[in-house]
């Protein structure tokens, strides 16, 4: 990866009247890094977007691309480029004339920006469609040729919002590897927004998650999956069944609690060590996926009964009631074996403690 | 079922009585502009001509009105185009928080009588050229810079509401877009925003045209010593008309429905645009156009079929002279009159044939006013009361063989007042 132009954000507070959007933001984006914000609709990342983009100005704090204030300069002469949301193609424009449009601006002549336009194209796999009008491109072409225009610019920061969540579900895999190819080529930095995590994981270097204006993480995608460092966190990255409780004890990084279906041990969160303490109101949070039927084994024992069954293909889903009444999901991969059983039927689930996480009680995402 | 017929004759006995009403007055007036006789009027007809559209063309106050009118249109369409847009632009884009009162005040010339306008745009100027001392030629009593200004106050409202109307389907993040791809403001209201507005500039420019040029309560007042094809109208009323005044309303009205055409024409076809995206290949999409149009548009189709009419008529007036068929008719006027002559006026003198009415009034009048009313209207009425009141001696014998003895009795008889003093 090439080194590109980093962009910082230093105590950035943005408000809308009473309403505050973004909370004390700090972040550190490195040159020719992919970053991404992820957040659920509201959390104020497209507002953080706006502000690096230059279409509004923080209350407090600053912004630097490439070290230098980005505070007074308008958005038409910042060194970023932004894909929005519905892409905002120039609908009266050819395809060429769309993507050479920085250029025309800058007083290029047509010849050079055409040359242009044609080397974009290539880079974007849609080689001969210049003179196309924007409405007869498919939707992930349209996407593409927004890619094109915003990288014409030359930018030294990308800034993507949302730009596949138009897209079915197909073409917005097939767009993911591909966004991820071009930001490798170009190497500049690319910060994406998105609420879809799915996204986020799997094309980022680095995830921030956004909650009501708050960063609660920034980390890498693993990191954020495994070691949560907030309930929202574990709640809204992925699925995760949650047991809250008291803290009974605590040895080394682990920590048992007490929760209304039994004592269930798991790993202290990163990010929790050595705030937690016995006593304290927790959570324990364990993945379907680490949940097994086989009730062997180790410690971490829950019985329920089966409420349904789901078969999604590659993984079948169950779901669960405790006896305590709190549902409980277990992922398991398809081996063309035995499922669960019929409805009704009971059993005994268990967990690795390694595998659960355990952090302080709080807020969880509502989705 | 029996409900749904009668409702269906009921709608259709709608129809044409709603479309009756509203285009029986073109379609009568337009009649009278072929009919040659002297008045506007379709029933007795005479001959078909195109005299009336040679009088019109050698009318030149009428045409030196129609040309200010169009001098005047012209400075309409620009000055409202521009005010229109400038706070379209203002209102949608610059400013939203001002919306509220800037509209209002923008929109109340359309709310205020068109004569309240007129009358304050003259005094203001009036009273502004007092003020600064300016001769009479100067540009405060210029009738058509007034009447441009008077009428763009309202005009330039009417562009407003068409120019808001589009700029609200405007995508603002097209505008966003182009600041953050390096475009100045400037360049984006060139390259973008008014690309998106040039239909809407069309519309507004035909619109304050239109508006502007069949302006009459406005400019009656500001056009002081001038005049517009209105205002020239509306005097010809005043003096009495004839069927010129129909054969400008046929050329008003053809060009009309050719612009309705064109204008139509241009709506289907930025519509079909959208629908099929469709925009690069102007051929093919006119091909396109032109069957989805005509199949969709029964009324243009009427409108097309009606303009082809126009055309036709056009081509045969060139093969085609009315001076003939008024020979004719003068010749069966004659005739009758000869062939009834000698009839009625066997028992009189021979030396009255050449001017019956005169001197045999009571068999005249009861003979020859062969229409149903009576001998009023009768053009020798006038001339025969002066011979009646020149033989006072006559007395009331001369009362009773005079014309009122036709229907009307002796009520409208001119000399009646002259009798009350005897």
């Amino acid at each position: 990866m090439s080194a590109g132009v980093g962009v910082d954000l230093k105590d950035v507070w943005i408000r809308f009247g009473e309403f505050v959007a973004v909370r004390e933001a700090n972040v550190a984006i490195e040159g020719g890094e992919f970053f991404s914000f992820l957040g659920p609709s509201g959390c104020g990342k497209t507002t953080i977007l706006r502000a690096v983009s230059g279409f509004l100005d923080p209350s407090e704090g600053t912004i630097s691309i490439g070290g230098a204030n980005m505070a007074g300069i308008g958005p038409n002469k910042r060194p970023t480029a932004l894909i929005f949301q519905n892409l905002a193609l120039f609908p009266l424009m050819t395809v060429w004339e769309n993507i050479a449009f920085a250029m025309e601006v800058q007083g290029a002549g047509k010849k050079e920006r055409r040359r242009r336009a044609d080397e974009l194209l290539e880079l974007i796999a849609l080689p001969g469609q210049g003179e196309k009008m924007v409405s007869e491109l498919s939707g992930g072409q349209r996407q593409r040729v927004a890619i094109a225009r915003a990288l014409c610019a030359q930018p030294d920061v990308l800034l993507l919002d949302e730009p596949l969540s138009a897209l079915d579900l197909k073409l917005r895999q097939h767009m993911r590897s591909e966004l991820r190819a071009i930001q490798r080529q170009v190497g500049i930095t690319f910060i994406y927004i998105t609420h879809d995590q799915g996204e986020a994981l799997t094309m980022s270097d680095h995830v921030a998650v956004m909650k009501a204006g708050v960063i609660e993480q920034i980390s890498d995608g693993q990191t954020i999956y495994d070691d949560p460092s907030t309930a929202f966190v574990a709640s809204f990255v992925g699925e995760n069944n949650a047991f809250a409780g008291k803290v009974s004890a605590i040895s080394k990084n682990q920590a048992t609690i007490d929760t209304s279906v039994g004592k269930l041990r798991g790993r202290i969160a990163t990010a929790a060590r050595g705030t937690i303490n016995k006593g304290d109101e927790a959570m324990i949070f364990v993945r379907p996926e680490a949940v097994s039927m086989s009730g062997t084994g180790t410690s971490n024992k829950i019985k329920a009964r089966v409420r349904t069954e789901e078969f999604e293909g590659a993984v079948y889903n169950v779901f669960l009631n405790t006896e305590s009444g709190e549902a409980v999901k277990l992922s398991a991969v398809n081996q063309g074996g035995a499922r669960a059983g019929s409805p009704g039927t009971e059993m005994t689930l268990s967990f690795n403690a390694a595998q659960a996480v355990v952090l302080p009680r709080g807020e969880l995402a509502s989705e | 079922m029996k409900s749904s017929t009668f409702l269906s004759i009921f709608v259709g006995g709608y129809l044409v009585i709603f479309f009756g009403y509203l285009f029986g007055p073109l379609i009568l007036m337009s009649i009278t502009a072929f009919n040659s006789s002297q008045f506007p009027r379709v029933a007795p007809w005479d001959c078909f001509t195109f005299e009336w559209f040679g009088e019109l063309a050698a009318d030149d106050k009428l045409l030196d009105g129609l040309g200010n009118s169009f001098i005047i249109a012209g400075g309409v369409v620009v000055i409202s185009v521009m005010i229109g847009l400038a706070g379209a632009l203002m209102l949608t884009q610059v400013w939203p928080r001002a919306r509220p009162w800037y509209y209002t005040i923008v929109i109340s010339p359309i709310l205020v009588p068109g004569v309240v306008l007129g009358i304050s745009t003259l005094l203001f100027w009036d009273r502004l050229g007092v003020m600064v001392d300016a001769s009479y030629d100067s540009v405060f009593y210029n009738g058509t810079f007034l009447t441009v200004l008077g009428q763009s106050t309202f005009i330039s409202a009417y562009c407003m509401l068409v120019f808001i109307s589009r700029l609200q389907r405007f995508d603002p993040a097209l505008e966003e877009a182009a600041l953050d791809l390096g475009a100045t403001h400037v360049q984006t209201f060139r390259k973008i925003m008014l690309p998106f507005l040039y239909p809407a500039i069309g519309s507004a420019a035909v619109l304050a045209f239109l508006a502007s040029f069949e302006n009459y309560n406005t400019t009656v007042f500001t056009i002081v010593a001038e005049s517009t094809l209105t205002t020239v109208l509306a005097n010809q009323v005043r003096y009495g008309i004839n069927p010129s005044i129909s054969a400008l309303a046929v050329i008003i009205v053809a060009l009309t429905i050719v612009g309705a055409i064109a204008h139509e024409a241009m709506r289907r076809r930025e519509e079909l645009k959208v629908r099929r995206g469709e925009l690069t290949d102007t051929s093919s999409a006119f091909g396109n156009f032109m069957q989805g149009w005509l199949s969709g548009n029964p009324a243009m189709i009427l409108l097309m079929l009606v303009f082809v009419a126009g055309l036709g008529t056009v081509w045969f007036s060139s093969q085609y002279s009315a001076g003939q068929c008024k020979l004719d008719l003068r010749e069966q006027k004659e005739l009758l009159q000869q062939r009834q002559g000698p009839d009625i006026f066997l028992p009189g003198s021979d030396a009255g044939s050449d001017t019956p009415a005169l001197e045999d009034g009571a068999t005249d009048g009861g003979l020859d006013n062969n229409s149903g009313f009576g001998g009023v209207f009768d053009p020798n009425n006038l001339e025969q009361a002066p011979t009646d009141a020149d033989t006072p001696s006559d007395g009331e014998g001369a009362g009773a063989e005079s014309p009122g003895s036709s229907t009307f009795g002796d009520v409208f008889a001119p000399d009646n007042l002259n009798e009350e003093p005897q």
